[in-house]
């Protein structure tokens, strides 16, 4: 443990991803198995343990701590398992040998939520500050230390001088500690057999087109869809689903589990019924819609019938034991379109592609997007081969313009992780009519980015000077300041005050400069609402 | 409370703390006729007062800072100066910095101490904290939370000497407040027996001269700028943190980049600032000592300034000990 805490401290401290990817690739080489397996999983998230949750450690500390003063300190530090391992009461017993990941991990697993409060004392107790540290990060599995997945496994390949696409698709396949990832990286041993795992394959991805303009001749053009990018993979009978980031998100939607009719590997946008984007025709709802059932481990039949889910595909990675990607996205394509009527369209549709005359009108066509409630345009170049990762000059997405509204600050609260102690999450109002006739403002929304580290400081220290309530982390302060918040969509919800909730509000200005009573009235948004 | 005054002739105002009958302020924030100032510091000294009634080293510093020596009345430690209203003012070391003082205040039977800011750890650079009974305590919080426990510095040093020890080519620089952080820094890093030559961003120099005169031997420093990045390869170099990611440090040979302050107990406060070497090296007293003098100085009341107040508060409240929080702006010790 003493080697892995050492590690996550390191990481910690180290911004350049040179440093930290030789500081993995450091710790992989010198590791003994399964101890580096096991910490490879607990950096990229891997590891989860049922019965140690983020209240186990807190009840543990209320036991031993008051908890006000806990609330303070939590509040100030910013990271639960940071609180606890300077809080947790230093004892005699700090064993001098070292327990290893492999045997933590092994008590972590045996627990269940009565033994769990108990053993997690008796290992802490053994523990310096540093060690009681990465035991609850791993413990509880949310590290947050700036360890991407896509950086470990760099470091892995960086580690061994194998390929990272390599280990990236075994990966997928594999689970904890990795003994094969392993034997075949650091032993030279046979690349572990995966051919009958329904694995994630790495997305293509898109970078923003900005102020630059393409040729449509080489480029096609795509609705960018407004839902979450996922992968189908069906491999051996067995079909599985994956989010962006490769987690396996089946048991949310288990509707789409039984419906593929062939092996494949599809490349799509996953969306839920509705009339809201691309209208009656497209039938897809907002992402509203479909927020309500992500991150579910079961799905009642209410929700199944109300919500039901499908995919609209727009890539295909391999059919019926046929690798596409080496292939143009034409025939890519192609392939795709082929495939359609074999598809149940129930759960599949496909992504229409927009034509447009010259890139001019496909930019008048991009300004209909706010209209269509979708969140703007695809351009994807017809020669290129499906490849993994962000490549420049192959995919672009061009979002719409974001809305813009005038609001004023009213709460601040502390940010966590690199924001711990600064106030930097903002809730602003806007005016439920004529401010100068007495109007009230009404929280509208919640931002925590769009400003810089100075503006960050400046913020922090109006908040702290302007302060006129405190409740708990969060203070109330006066009316001072307008922020120009930019946001993508506004949709009607019951769980706020204003019966309205915005989408990726950011500060898009501070209005240093702006009288609060000239900011934006309720209506205003209210008249931009898509539902 | 037994006595009826309820102190009132100590008033704390946003921007100071007024012993009344001696229409006196103590570490006002902005100019005033008669000052008493507890330590250099910016967030406590300022220069443009009438009078400014100090400690010799205090009043050295502020001449320093702000050129200013006209209206200055030192004190010494233990003396105690006669203020106009019947208030009696002693200096007590508070052991924060070099000339840093609490200070005993007495009026009609009554007994007031404003600590400014202290510590409780020995100092090479400074007088020790000294206890000092009193009914009203006013204490600084800087560091009051329970998380802020600040480990022994030989332990500090050492991870300064083994980052250094292990990046021969490079060079270590340590962000540290120029009045008090920076010399104590380097006169623990020559207890701990580095003699090598120390080098200095311009900005430190004179205080660590002032230091020095005031008996606080620091070794052999050297200023940056008047050498080469291959002099500096393997050296310790000490700069404000400001400095620390500023074009400054481009100068430097691979500079590690370490942190002398309190806050670096918390992990994500240093990365805040890009700190790779954490050093919880602190000149205020930390929660433990903070909770300690409260008990020992044992006061009718204890009455919090800066820092987190809340948490203090609530330990007086869980220890049946009367206290209050003074809202006293511009007292912001980010760099401490």
């Amino acid at each position: 443990m003493k080697a892995f805490a050492a590690l996550l401290d390191a990481l910690i401290y180290t911004t350049s991803r040179n440093r930290k990817l030789a500081l993995v690739a450091g710790y992989l080489r010198t590791t003994p198995d399964p101890d580096r397996g096991y910490a490879l999983a607990a950096l990229t998230g891997e590891l989860d343990f049922p019965a140690v949750k983020a209240s186990t450690i807190r009840n543990l500390m209320a036991d031993r701590v008051d908890p006000v003063l806990w609330t303070l300190s939590r509040d100030f530090v910013g990271d639960t398992a940071e609180t606890a391992s300077l809080l947790w009461p230093e004892g005699e017993t700090i064993e001098a040998s070292d327990v290893s990941v492999a045997e933590v991990v092994d008590r972590l697993s045996g627990l269940n939520r009565n033994t769990a409060p108990g053993e997690l004392a008796k290992l802490l107790d053994g523990l310096d500050s540093n060690g009681r540290f990465a035991l609850i990060k791993l413990a509880t599995g949310a590290m947050r230390i700036g360890v991407s997945a896509r950086l470990a496994k760099t470091a892995f390949a960086q580690a061994f001088d194998v390929n990272v696409e390599e280990v990236e698709e075994y990966w997928h396949a594999l689970s904890p500690p990795y003994a094969e990832l392993f034997h075949w990286g650091a032993d030279g041993g046979d690349p572990p057999d995966v051919s009958n795992v329904p694995r994630f394959r790495p997305f293509m991805l898109a970078h923003p087109l900005e102020d630059a303009e393409v040729d449509l001749a080489d480029y096609a053009a795509e609705w960018k869809w407004d839902g979450i990018r996922v992968q189908l993979v069906r491999v051996a009978g067995e079909t599985r689903l994956y989010s962006r980031s490769g987690d396996d998100i089946s048991a949310s939607f288990p509707e789409l589990l039984d419906v593929l009719p062939m092996d494949a590997v599809l490349d799509g946008e996953l969306l839920v019924r509705g009339a809201t984007q691309g209208g009656e025709a497209g039938g897809a709802a907002s992402f509203n819609a479909l927020q309500q059932r992500l991150g579910r481990k079961t799905v009642s039949k209410k929700m199944l019938k109300e919500a039901p889910a499908f995919v609209r595909l727009y890539d295909a990675l391999i059919i019926e034991g046929e690798d596409l990607r080496e292939q143009a996205w034409e025939v890519r394509r192609k392939a795709l379109e082929n495939l359609m009527p074999r598809l149940p369209d129930s759960h599949f549709d496909l992504s229409a592609l927009v034509d447009a005359r010259d890139f001019q009108h496909l930019s008048e066509i991009r300004d209909t997007a706010r209209e269509e409630a979708i969140e703007g345009l695809m351009l994807k170049r017809r020669d290129s081969a499906y490849i993994a990762g962000r490549k420049v000059g192959l995919w672009y997405k061009w979002k719409r313009d974001p809305l813009l509204v005038d609001c004023v600050l009213m709460y601040a609260q502390r940010g966590s992780g690199k924001r711990s102690s600064f106030y930097s999450d903002y809730t602003f109002g806007c005016w439920d009519g004529d401010p100068d006739a007495g109007a009230e403002l009404l929280p509208v929304g919640k931002a925590y980015s769009g400003f810089t580290d100075a503006e960050l400081k400046k913020l922090d220290k109006l908040v702290r000077q302007t302060t006129l309530n405190r409740f708990g982390p969060v203070r109330e302060v006066e009316r001072t300041l307008v922020f120009e918040v930019a946001f993508d969509s506004v949709h009607t919800s019951k769980r706020h005050k204003s019966g309205l909730a915005m989408r990726f509000p950011r500060i898009h200005r501070i209005r240093w400069d702006k009288p609060v009573h000239e900011a934006d009235r309720i209506e205003a948004l209210r008249s931009l609402i898509k539902d | 409370m037994s006595k009826s005054t309820s102190f009132s002739w100590i008033r704390p105002e946003p921007w100071g703390i007024h012993i009344v009958p001696a229409d006196t302020w103590v570490d006002p924030g902005r100019a005033v006729e008669h000052a008493l100032v507890t330590h250099g510091h910016a967030d406590h000294a300022r220069g443009g007062h009438g009078e400014t009634i100090a400690t010799p080293a205090t009043l050295a510093i502020m001449d320093l800072r702000y050129n200013t020596r006209e209206g200055a009345t030192p004190v010494e430690y233990g003396e105690t100066l006669r203020l106009r209203g019947g208030v009696d003012a002693t200096f007590f070391p508070a052991g924060h910095v070099l000339g840093s003082a609490q200070v005993l205040l007495e009026h009609a039977g009554e007994r007031v101490v404003i600590t400014g800011d202290y510590k409780r750890r020995p100092d090479p650079t400074c007088t020790p904290f000294e206890v000092v009974p009193c009914d009203v305590f006013i204490t600084e919080a800087t560091f009051g939370l329970p998380v802020f426990t600040h480990p022994p510095i030989a332990e500090e040093m050492a991870k300064l000497l083994g980052a250094l020890e292990a990046n021969p080519d490079s060079c270590v620089l340590v962000g540290a407040y120029a009045l008090g952080k920076a010399q104590r820094v380097i006169a623990e890093l020559r207890a701990a027996g580095h003699h090598a030559p120390i080098y200095l961003h311009g900005a430190m120099e004179k205080m660590c001269r002032l230091y020095e005169e005031h008996g606080v031997p620091l070794g052999e420093l050297r200023l940056v700028s008047e050498h080469e990045k291959d002099d500096i390869r393997g050296s310790i170099v000490i700069a404000p943190p400001s400095a620390l990611n500023d074009r400054w440090s481009r100068r430097l040979p691979n500079p590690i980049t370490a942190m002398a302050s309190g806050w670096m107990r918390v992990r994500q406060r240093a990365r805040q600032r890009g700190v790779e070497i954490p050093l919880i090296i602190s000149d205020h007293a930390d929660w433990n000592e903070l909770t300690r003098t409260i008990a020992e100085v044992n006061p009718q009341e204890t009455w919090i300034t800066h820092g987190r107040e809340e948490a203090l508060l609530r330990w007086c409240e869980l220890h049946q000990r009367k206290a209050r929080a003074l809202a006293l702006v511009g007292r912001e010790d980010e760099d401490e």
